[in-house]
C-alpha cells in the first residue's frame, strides 16, 4: 500500500534499530501490532513550580490512531509535546520520567532533539504554513534533513498523501498562506510527511476549521494510519470516537494536576468505560 | 441576595450618557488632530526659514565645487562625499554588529538577569550624548587603533553611536516573528540556526532595515562626534579610500554659520537643503531595498 513512501522509509526502519531492547533482524521490520512505538512511564511535567502533569503511564500502538481527550488544562497537549521534546523550547518546563521511542528514551543522554523531531512529526492547532510557496513549504523540511532524492517528486507524493495535490498542483509557486484554513492544515500535514517520520503528533488539528474541512482531515488521518502511528489531541469527543482506535482520557486531580484516568480501545471507552470519571465526561456531565 | 443580582440586569441600573460619551470622543479626536497639526506647522516654519535664505544660493556649483573663502565660489562637494562615505560605512558596520547582537540576545541567550541588565544598558546607550561617542572614537579608533582622522574612524564612531538604535529595532523585529513559525520549523527537525536563517530573519528583515534607515537619518545629521574625530578643518578633496581624511555636510554647515560674512549664512541654508535632499535619496534607496526584500518574503 505504501508504494510512494517505500524508498526512503526503509532507511529509517533500519537506522532506528539502535535501542538495546531491539533485536536486530529482518523479522523486526514487520513489527507486531502489539509492540508499542511509544512507551511512556512515570511522566511528570512541571512549569516552574506548577506540577502540570502527574505520573502518566501509557503505551502507544503502531499504525493506529490514539486520541487524547479530556477537559481543558488537563495536560493533553503537554504530554503530546513531551513525545517529540517540543517542551524543550519552553524555558520553565521540566520533564521527569521516560518517553521511550522504539525502546530508546527520547530524553536520554546523547539523543538530539532535532533527530527526535524528524522521526516524530508534529501538526499544530492553528495552521502555520511558512510564508513561502506551497512547494517550498513541503520541500524545506526534506532539504534541511538532507533528502537526496528528487524534491519535486517528494513534494508531489507528500501532497498526494495529504489529499491536497489535486487542489494545488497548478499553483505550487503560490504562497502557502493563500490557501483556505483546511487546505493550510493539510499542507502542514504534507510538510510533516516530507521529513519521513513514523509518528505524527496532531495538537487539536481541526479546532480552527469548519466542519467540512474537519471531516477531510479525519478521513485523511484514517488513510495515514495504515503507514503511520498517529497521536491526536482533541476537544471534540465525537472526533475521537470517529477517528481513533485507542482513546486516552485525561482529567484533573483534586490538586489541579493533569492525570491519566483511563486508556483503552475507543469502542470500549465510549460504550463501557471502567472509570466513573470517564463515563461522566463522555456523557457530558462535566468538562 | 439573588434578587439584587437579578435587579442589576434591569435597565434602570444603567445610565448610558450617550451624549457625554459622544462629546468626549470628539474632544479627543480634536486633541490628536491638534498635535499632528502643530508638528506639521513647526516643520513648515522650519522649512520656510531655510528655503527663503537658502534657495537663491542653491546652485550647481555648490554641489560640484570644493570649499572656498569666497562665498560665491564655495561648494560642498567634499562634504557630500564625506557624508556618503561615513553614513554608508557606519550603516554597514552597525547592521552587521547590531543584527548579530540582536539575534544572539533574542534567539540564543538565556532570559536571565544578565540579559535583562544588558538590554537595559543598550537602551541607556541610546540616550548618551553624542559628543561622548566622539571622545570614545578619538581615544579608541583614532589613537588606540591608529586609524587617524580618517573616514574609517568616522564610520566606526558613527556605527557605535547608532548601534543601540539598530539593536533595539532589530530585537523588536525578531520578537515580532510569530512563535508558531519557529515551532513549525523545530517540529520538522530544524536546528536553531536553520530556523533563524530560513524563517525568522526573512520575516524580520524589513523591520530590521527600518531600524537601519532610521539610524542612518540620525547619522547623516550628526555633527558633534565628528568634530572630535574628524576635526573641523577644511578638506579640499573628496575621500578616495577609507583611510583618507574627510569632511561631512553638518560640519560644513557648522563651519559656514560661524563665519563673519552674511553670505555664508545663506550658503549654510542652501547646504541644509542639499543635506535634506541627500538624506531623502539615501533613505529612498534603503526603503526601496526594504520593499524588495519584504516582497520576496511575503510571497
Amino acid at each position: 500500500m505504501a508504494v510512494d513512501s517505500g524508498i526512503h522509509r526503509d532507511t529509517v526502519r533500519i537506522s532506528i534499530q539502535q535501542g538495546p531492547s531491539e533485536s536486530p533482524g529482518p523479522q523486526q521490520e514487520v513489527a507486531s501490532p502489539s509492540a508499542p512505538v511509544l512507551r511512556i512511564r512515570d511522566l511528570n511535567v512541571f512549569y516552574g513550580a506548577f506540577h502540570a502533569v502527574k505520573d502518566v503511564d501509557m503505551d502507544i500502538a503502531q499504525n493506529a490512531i490514539t486520541a487524547f481527550i479530556g477537559p481543558s488544562g488537563c495536560g493533553k497537549s503537554t504530554v503530546l509535546r513531551c513525545i517529540n521534546r517540543m517542551n524543550d523550547l519552553i524555558p520553565t518546563a521540566r520533564v521527569e520520567g521516560t518517553v521511550e521511542y522504539h525502546g530508546q528514551d527520547v530524553n536520554g543522554r546523547g539523543v538530539d532533539p532535532v533527530e527526535v523531531r524528524r522521526r516524530i512529526g508534529m501538526v499544530f492547532q492553528r495552521p502555520n504554513p511558512f510564508p513561502k510557496s506551497i512547494h517550498e513549504n513541503v520541500a524545506w523540511g526534506a532539504r534541511i534533513n538532507g533528502y537526496k532524492g528528487n524534491i519535486s517528486d517528494l513534494v508531489q507524493q507528500c501532497l498526494e498523501r495529504a489529499a491536497l495535490w489535486g487542489e494545488v498542483k497548478d499553483k505550487l509557486k503560490d504562497s502557502g498562506l493563500s490557501l483556505s484554513g483546511g487546505q493550510q492544515q493539510r499542507l502542514c500535514i504534507a510538510r510533516a510527511l516530507a521529513t519521513n517520520p513514523d509518528v505524527i503528533l496532531l495538537d487539536e488539528p481541526a479546532s480552527a476549521l469548519d466542519p467540512i474541512s474537519t471531516l477531510k482531515i479525519e478521513e485523511l488521518l484514517r488513510e495515514l494510519a495504515t503507514d503511520y502511528t498517529i497521536v491526536i489531541v482533541t476537544h471534540n469527543m465525537q472526533q475521537a470516537a470517529r477517528v481513533s482506535d485507542q482513546t486516552v482520557f485525561f482529567s484533573l486531580s483534586d490538586e489541579r494536576q493533569g492525570i491519566l484516568v483511563e486508556a483503552g480501545p475507543t469502542q470500549k471507552m465510549f460504550t463501557n468505560p471502567a472509570d466513573p470519571r470517564t463515563e461522566g465526561y463522555i456523557t457530558g456531565r462535566f468538562g | 441576595m439573588s434578587t439584587s443580582v437579578a435587579a442589576a440586569q434591569g435597565s434602570e441600573q444603567y445610565r448610558a450618557r450617550l451624549g457625554v460619551r459622544r462629546v468626549l470622543s470628539e474632544f479627543w479626536r480634536w486633541i490628536f488632530f491638534a498635535s499632528t497639526a502643530l508638528a506639521i506647522v513647526l516643520l513648515g516654519m522650519l522649512l520656510y526659514s531655510i528655503l527663503v535664505p537658502g534657495l537663491p544660493w542653491l546652485s550647481w556649483h555648490l554641489i560640484t565645487e570644493m570649499p572656498s573663502r569666497i562665498p560665491e565660489q564655495a561648494g560642498m562637494n567634499s562634504a557630500i562625499w564625506g557624508s556618503i562615505w561615513v553614513v554608508l560605512g557606519s550603516a554597514v558596520l552597525s547592521f552587521v554588529l547590531g543584527l548579530g547582537t540582536a539575534i544572539y540576545l533574542e534567539e540564543y541567550a538565556e532570559k536571565n538577569r544578565w540579559t535583562a541588565f544588558i538590554q537595559t544598558n543598550i537602551s541607556n546607550l541610546a540616550g548618551v550624548p553624542s559628543i561622548v561617542y566622539g571622545l570614545l572614537g578619538l581615544v579608541v579608533f583614532v589613537d588606540l587603533m591608529n586609524m587617524g582622522r580618517s573616514v574609517l574612524a568616522g564610520a566606526f564612531t558613527m556605527a557605535i553611536l547608532i548601534l543601540p538604535i539598530v539593536v533595539i529595532s532589530a530585537r523588536e523585529a525578531i520578537r515580532a516573528v510569530p512563535s508558531s513559525l519557529r515551532q513549525a520549523s523545530y517540529g520538522l527537525g530544524a536546528t536553531k540556526w536553520q530556523t533563524v536563517r530560513s524563517h525568522v530573519l526573512p520575516v524580520a528583515f524589513p523591520g530590521i532595515l527600518t531600524g537601519v534607515i532610521l539610524a542612518m537619518s540620525r547619522a547623516i545629521g550628526e555633527t558633534a562626534p565628528l568634530i572630535v574625530v574628524g576635526g573641523a578643518s577644511q578638506v579640499l578633496f573628496r575621500p578616495g579610500s577609507p583611510t583618507d581624511p574627510f569632511m561631512v555636510m553638518p560640519l560644513q554647515i557648522y563651519n559656514w554659520t560661524g563665519r563673519p560674512q552674511p553670505e555664508f549664512e545663506h550658503l549654510a541654508a542652501a547646504a541644509i537643503i542639499v543635506l535634506m535632499i541627500v538624506l531623502l535619496i539615501v533613505n529612498s534607496l534603503a526603503i526601496g531595498l526594504r520593499e524588495y526584500f519584504s516582497k520576496k518574503t511575503r510571497i
